[in-house]
C-alpha cells in the first residue's frame, strides 16, 4: 500500500478548536479590578511619593513589557528597544510643545511616527539572527540618540527638551493635576497590558512562540517569518513609545538619557529579573529594579556595587527570573502534593 | 554640520597629518581593545561586555605605579600584568560559570561587573578626573612632518599598538600555542580529549584579552584623563570596531579600528556634533550589506 492509498478513505483530521473567549473574559475581568485598586489607592494612601512611583512603574512596565515580547515570545534579543522610549518621549513632548495640538492628537500622531520608524528599522534589522541583530539595533539605538544630541535646534541637544510640555485640559480631564495624570498613566498601563496579553495569547502570540523555538521549521510549513517578526517588533515599539510618553509627562521633558542604550539595558535587566517566561514576570521585575534603585540609592553612594551583586544573585544564583522562579516553586509543590 | 572646515583640513598637508595620527591613535587604542574583544569571542563565544573596565583598570594601575615608583616602563608592565590577573580571575571565577547558559545571562554576569567595577574605581581611586602627566621622558618638543605637530609619545604609542598586533598575529597563526589556541576555537570537546587543559587555554585567552585592554589603558593613561565610567565609551566603540571588522577577526579588528579612528578624528571638523553619529551610520551601512563584518566569517 502506498502513502497514497493509505490517505484514501480516512475522516478528515478533527482539529479542536479550542474556545478562547472564557480565557479573554477573565484577562478583562482582571485588569478592571486592577485598574479599580489602583484607581482607589490614593483615596487609601495619599502619599505622592507612592503615586509618583505607580507612575514610573507605568511608564518602564510597559516598556520592559513589550519588550518581552520580543525577547520572550520571539526570541529577538533587541539591545535597542529604548530607541522607541527615547523616540515616543521627544516626539510627544515636541509635538505637544511645537503645534499645541489636543493631547489624544499627539499621542496618536506620536504613535503614526513610531510605526513607520520601527517598520523602517524593523524591515532592516529582523532578517539579522541573534548577536547581529542585537549589535545592529544598538546602532539603531545610538544612532538617534546621537541626532537627539546634535540637532540641537529642534530637541534641545544635551539639554534635552526643556520649558515644560503644555497639557491642555481637554473634556475634564487635566493632566497637569497630579491624580489626574496617575489615573491616566494607570489606565494606559492597563489597557497596554491587557492589550499585549491578547497579542501574545492569539495564534499570532504562538507563532512567535513558533519561530522563537525553531524559525526553520516555522518557515516549512508555510509561514512569514520575516513578516511576524517585523509585525511584533513594530507592535513592541507602539508600547515602549506609549511608555514613553507617560514618563515625558511625568517630567513634562524628554531628555537624551530616554534614548540612550541604557534604557534598553535596564529593560532586559528587568525581563532577567521579573522573569521572561511568565507573562506578568516584566511588570513584577519593573517593580522590582525600581524599589531596589530608589533604596540603595538613598542608602548607599555606590549603589552599582549593590546592584551588580544582586544581578549576579539572579544570573549565577538563580540562573532564572524571580516569577520563572516562583512558577516552578508553585508547579513543584503541586506535584508533590498530587503524589 | 561644518564641510568648508573638513575641506580646508584636506587641502592642507600639515592638518592632513595631524589629524590622520591624531586618527591613528585613537584608532590603535581602540584596535588593543578591541583585539581582546573578538579574541575572547572568537575562541570562548561570549561577548565580553565588561571589557571596557580592564581598559580603565589598566589605566588606573599605570597611573598608580607611574606616582609609585616614577617609572613609565614599569607603569606600563603594571598596567598590563594587572589586568591579566584580574582577567584570569574573572573567567575562572565567574564567567566560566555561565558558558552553557543563555546570551542573556553572560551578558547580565559582565553587566553586573561593569557595575561592580565603576564603583570599586570610585571607592579606591575617587569619583573625581584624575591624569597621569607626560612622564618626562616624553616631554620634548613635538616633531613636525609636513608641517603637522606629532608628538613623539604618540610614536611610541602607535608602535607598541602595532608590535602588539604583528607578534598576536604572529603568535596565533605560528606558534605551538597559537595553533591550540585556534583548534581550541575550532572544536574544544576534541581538544580537551587529546589531553590538553580547555579550561586553563580559556582562562589564559581572557587573561590576554584582559591584558591587551590594560595595556591600552595604560598606554592612553598619559594622555587622556582618567574616570570611573572611562571604559564605557571605549566599550561601546571596540564593540563597533569587532562588529565591522567581523568577530573573531584579528585582521578586521585592525582594519575596523583604523577605519572608525579616522572617521572620529575627520568626522569631529566636518560633523563636529555628529562624530558619534557618523560611526554608528557606518556601522549599521556594514551590518546591513555584510551582516558579518569586513572580515567575518559566514555563520550557519
Amino acid at each position: 500500500m502506498t502513502e497514497l492509498q493509505a490517505g484514501q478513505g480516512t475522516q478528515p483530521l478533527e482539529v479542536p478548536r479550542i474556545d478562547a473567549r472564557p480565557q479573554r473574559y477573565r484577562d478583562v475581568l482582571i485588569a478592571l479590578v486592577a485598574f479599580a485598586v489602583l484607581a482607589l489607592l490614593p483615596m487609601i494612601f495619599g502619599s505622592k511619593s507612592l503615586l509618583d512611583f505607580v507612575i514610573r512603574c507605568s511608564a518602564y512596565g510597559l516598556f520592559a513589557t513589550s519588550l518581552n515580547l520580543l525577547v520572550g515570545y520571539t526570541g529577538l534579543i533587541s539591545f535597542g528597544h529604548g530607541m522607541f522610549f527615547g523616540l515616543g518621549a521627544y516626539g510627544f513632548g515636541l509635538m505637544m510643545q511645537k503645534t499645541g495640538v489636543p493631547i489624544p492628537v499627539a499621542f496618536v500622531a506620536t504613535l503614526v511616527i513610531t510605526t513607520v520608524v520601527a517598520a523602517v528599522i524593523g524591515a532592516i534589522c529582523v532578517r539579522l539572527k541573534e548577536i547581529y541583530f542585537a549589535f545592529v539595533t544598538l546602532a539603531f539605538q545610538m544612532l538617534i540618540h546621537s541626532t537627539i544630541l546634535s540637532w540641537q535646534s529642534l530637541t534641545g541637544g544635551d539639554q534635552g527638551l526643556r520649558g515644560g510640555i503644555p497639557r491642555p485640559p481637554l473634556l475634564g480631564i487635566d493632566l497637569s493635576n497630579h491624580l489626574h495624570l496617575y489615573i491616566m498613566s494607570c489606565a494606559l498601563l492597563v489597557i497596554g497590558l491587557l492589550l499585549m496579553r491578547q497579542i501574545a495569547q492569539s495564534p499570532f502570540g504562538y507563532t512567535l512562540r513558533m519561530i522563537r523555538d525553531n524559525a526553520t521549521r516555522a518557515s516549512f510549513i508555510g509561514i512569514d517569518v520575516w513578516r511576524a517578526k517585523l509585525t511584533i517588533f513594530v507592535l513592541a515599539a507602539l508600547f515602549a513609545s506609549t511608555g514613553g510618553m507617560i514618563m515625558a509627562l511625568f517630567v513634562s521633558g524628554a531628555y537624551p538619557e530616554f534614548a540612550y542604550w541604557t534604557i534598553s539595558g535596564e529593560g532586559i535587566f528587568i525581563n532577567m529579573l521579573g522573569g521572561v517566561t511568565t507573562f506578568l514576570g516584566p511588570m513584577v521585575g519593573t517593580v522590582l529594579l525600581l524599589i531596589l534603585n530608589d533604596t540603595v540609592t538613598r542608602l548607599t553612594e555606590y549603589h552599582g556595587i549593590v546592584l551588580g551583586i544582586v544581578i549576579l544573585f539572579f544570573a549565577i544564583g538563580l540562573r532564572k527570573g524571580l516569577m520563572d522562579f516562583v512558577v516552578e516553586w508553585v508547579a513543584q509543590r503541586r506535584e508533590k502534593a498530587n503524589g | 554640520m561644518d564641510l568648508d572646515a573638513l575641506a580646508s583640513c584636506l587641502a592642507s598637508p600639515a592638518c592632513l597629518v595631524t589629524q590622520t595620527t591624531s586618527g591613528l591613535i585613537i584608532g590603535m587604542l581602540l584596535f588593543l581593545v578591541a583585539v581582546g574583544l573578538t579574541l575572547i569571542f572568537g575562541v570562548l563565544k561570549v561577548v565580553n561586555f565588561s571589557h571596557g573596565a580592564f581598559y580603565m583598570f589598566g589605566a588606573y594601575f599605570a597611573m598608580t605605579a607611574y606616582q609609585l615608583t616614577g617609572s613609565f616602563a614599569l607603569a606600563m608592565l603594571c598596567g598590563a600584568a594587572g589586568t591579566a590577573l584580574l582577567g584570569l580571575i574573572f573567567e575562572r571565577a565567574f564567567m566560566s560559570r555561565v558558558y552553557g547558559a543563555d546570551v542573556l545571562m553572560q551578558l547580565l554576569v559582565c553587566y553586573a561587573f561593569v557595575l561592580i567595577f565603576d564603583d570599586v574605581v570610585r571607592m579606591i581611586w575617587g569619583p573625581e578626573f584624575k591624569s597621569m602627566g607626560m612622564p618626562s621622558a616624553f616631554q620634548v618638543p613635538p616633531l613636525f612632518i609636513a608641517g603637522g605637530v606629532v608628538p613623539p609619545y604618540y610614536l611610541l604609542l602607535i608602535g607598541v599598538a602595532l608590535a602588539a598586533a604583528v607578534i598576536l598575529g604572529l603568535g596565533l597563526a605560528r606558534s605551538r600555542i597559537g595553533k591550540v589556541i585556534r583548534a581550541a576555537a575550532h572544536n574544544p570537546g576534541m581538544v580537551s580529549a587529546l589531553g590538553i587543559n580547555t579550561g586553563l587555554i580559556y582562562g589564559g585567552v581572557f587573561a590576554l584579552g584582559g591584558m591587551l585592554a590594560g595595556l591600552a589603558g595604560a598606554l592612553a593613561a598619559p594622555v587622556r584623563s582618567l574616570t570611573p565610567g572611562m571604559g564605557f565609551s571605549v566599550l561601546i566603540e571596540s564593540f563597533i570596531v569587532t562588529v565591522i571588522g567581523g568577530m573573531g577577526s584579528i585582521l578586521g579588528a585592525l582594519i575596523g579600528a583604523l577605519l572608525i579612528g579616522l572617521i572620529r578624528s575627520f568626522g569631529s571638523l566636518g560633523f563636529p556634533l555628529f562624530t558619534e553619529g557618523l560611526m554608528y551610520l557606518f556601522m549599521v551601512i556594514v551590518l546591513v550589506s555584510r551582516p558579518t563584518g569586513l572580515f567575518g566569517k559566514e555563520v550557519a
